[in-house]
């Protein structure tokens, strides 16, 4: 059984997202998503200013195992990338809910409602 | 569902994610392929290698008959308890399979793939004609990998004393009986350990015992990036039907001597070489941060292009190394296309990490 934090929304893609009190939006992976790729050995971060639509593709996990892109869960611009992560890309496995990817801007904070709740995440990954 | 080696259930209590392999259930890791892998470079782990063919040959004619049948020659194994390895060839000098022979008292041993096991036995019962020689498969058999440089020590003080004096006393590359155990010291990791095949029954009851001593077990995921820093080829992947060893870095396991020994794949070999080998496998080196990929594209400037074999990120290096089949006239510099950009790499000899020291 993953961790699902109940204040997260999800995305089908494996993409968690927070909405903060300031209005931006934090994105990582989620813990079933870690889970199944593994040891990450490098995170190919996207770039402060880039403009994502829902779903567009902004950035690769690389685990032993596979690539695996990581998908922006709504729409905006990125105001924020972890550099942590380059450093130390196994921060995704050890603490997949702290150690987040980036930070958005997002074109329409509503967006957060179109994803999955906890329970609907839980529900799509068969937990 | 797949095919489960006696260790199945084992695998599941320890925690194991499985994976299918050739058409079996194998554990992929038990928590962190990474440490698994560091593990065995520093101490020893144990591996779960059940589902690897093994099959003995006897009869009057075994020998003759792997002379025949295999690019390296048996005739090398002067006494009881000597290993090679060899491939088998097809008629056009590709690779049927690859194999770890050991000479027995009375006939032979081979450890193929568990991939290729219908393959290789339908290939052997073809070339059998005319050969006074006996193929008996040891399904009823289990084995364990346990690698690192302590694992000798390690096993020694968990087997009876007579296992214990053979497990000293065997020298790189060679394999002996006791009782109903086959105690060899060999690998597929690039660190000094053994393999012992046991009867399966008595294999979980071992395995637990290991492991309750502390010894770790190791998934596949760790045997992969253990056998690619050790420079290993994997049937499938590296080597298949349509290369020869000659373009596999593997021309030192074949025997041109004696000229009179008539091997399948002979004469697809000397033209190979008469006509000058076109490819060779080299090793990779990315500076960069990012991961080799197998299939990837390699550019050297000005000699060609060629193929990523074997990719992966380096436990050892913390780096990706890949293995690469490349034009012959290959450089000391390449790229490599990663999701469309060009990345720059070192091309070294196909061996990075032996006995837990670094090549490269």
């Amino acid at each position: 059984m993953s961790d699902i934090p109940a204040d997260l929304r999800f995305a089908e893609s494996h993409e968690w997202a927070r909405l903060e009190a300031d209005g931006t939006v934090t994105v990582g992976i989620s813990d079933h998503a870690q889970e199944a790729l593994g040891d990450v050995v490098f995170v190919e971060l996207t770039e402060v200013g880039t403009v994502f639509a829902a779903g567009g593709q902004s950035g690769v996990v690389e685990s032993v195992k596979a690539a695996s892109d990581i998908y922006s869960p709504v729409a905006g611009e990125v105001i924020a990338i972890n550099e942590e992560l380059s450093a130390n890309p196994e921060l995704l496995n050890s603490d997949p809910y702290g150690a987040w990817i980036f930070k958005l801007k997002p074109s329409n904070a509503g967006d957060l409602d179109k994803l999955l709740d906890a329970a609907g995440y839980k529900a799509a990954i068969g937990e | 569902m797949g095919q489960r080696t006696p260790l199945y259930d084992l695998h599941l209590a320890l925690g194991a994610k499985m994976v299918d392999f050739g058409g079996w259930d194998m554990p992929l890791h038990y928590g962190s392929q990474v440490e698994e892998h560091h593990q065995v470079r520093r101490d020893c782990g144990v591996f779960d290698v059940s589902h690897m063919t093994v099959i003995d040959v006897s009869g009057a004619q075994a020998k003759a008959w792997l002379q025949h049948l295999l690019a390296n020659d048996v005739e090398r194994l002067h006494s009881s308890g000597r290993a090679l390895y060899s491939t088998m060839l097809n008629e056009h000098g590709g690779i049927v399979d690859d194999m770890i022979v050991y000479r027995l008292d009375d006939g032979y041993r081979l450890v193929v793939n568990a991939s290729t096991r219908d393959q290789d036995l339908a290939w052997m019962q073809a070339h059998l004609a005319g050969f006074d020689v006996q193929l008996n498969e040891r399904a009823e058999m289990a084995m364990l990998a346990i690698q690192g440089p302590h694992a000798r020590h390690k096993i020694s003080e968990l087997v009876t004393q007579s296992r214990g004096n053979l497990i000293q006393s065997l020298k790189p590359f060679e394999g002996q009986p006791d009782g109903d155990w086959f105690i060899a010291r060999t690998g597929y990791t690039g660190e000094d350990g053994l393999e012992i095949i046991l009867p399966a029954n008595q294999a979980p009851g071992f395995f637990n015992d290991l492991v309750g001593a502390g010894i770790s077990p190791i998934g596949l995921g760790a045997r992969d990036t253990l056998r690619v820093e050790a420079g290993m080829n994997l049937y499938g992947q590296d080597i298949h039907q349509d290369v020869s060893p000659l373009a596999s870095n593997m021309a030192w396991s074949i025997a041109w001597e004696p000229a009179s020994r008539q091997f399948i794949g002979r004469d697809a070999l000397e033209a190979e070489r008469a006509g000058g080998v076109k490819h060779k496998l080299v090793g990779l080196v990315l500076e960069e941060r990012g991961v080799l990929r197998a299939h990837q594209v390699v550019r050297i400037a000005n000699v060609g292009e060629g193929e990523i074999t074997s990719g992966s990120f380096s436990p050892t290096l913390s780096k990706s190394i890949a293995l690469a089949r490349v034009p012959m006239a290959t450089a000391d510099r390449a790229e490599v296309e990663i999701r469309g950009k060009w990345y720059p790499v070192r091309v070294v000899k196909p061996t990075f990490v032996r006995h837990g020291k670094t090549l490269i």
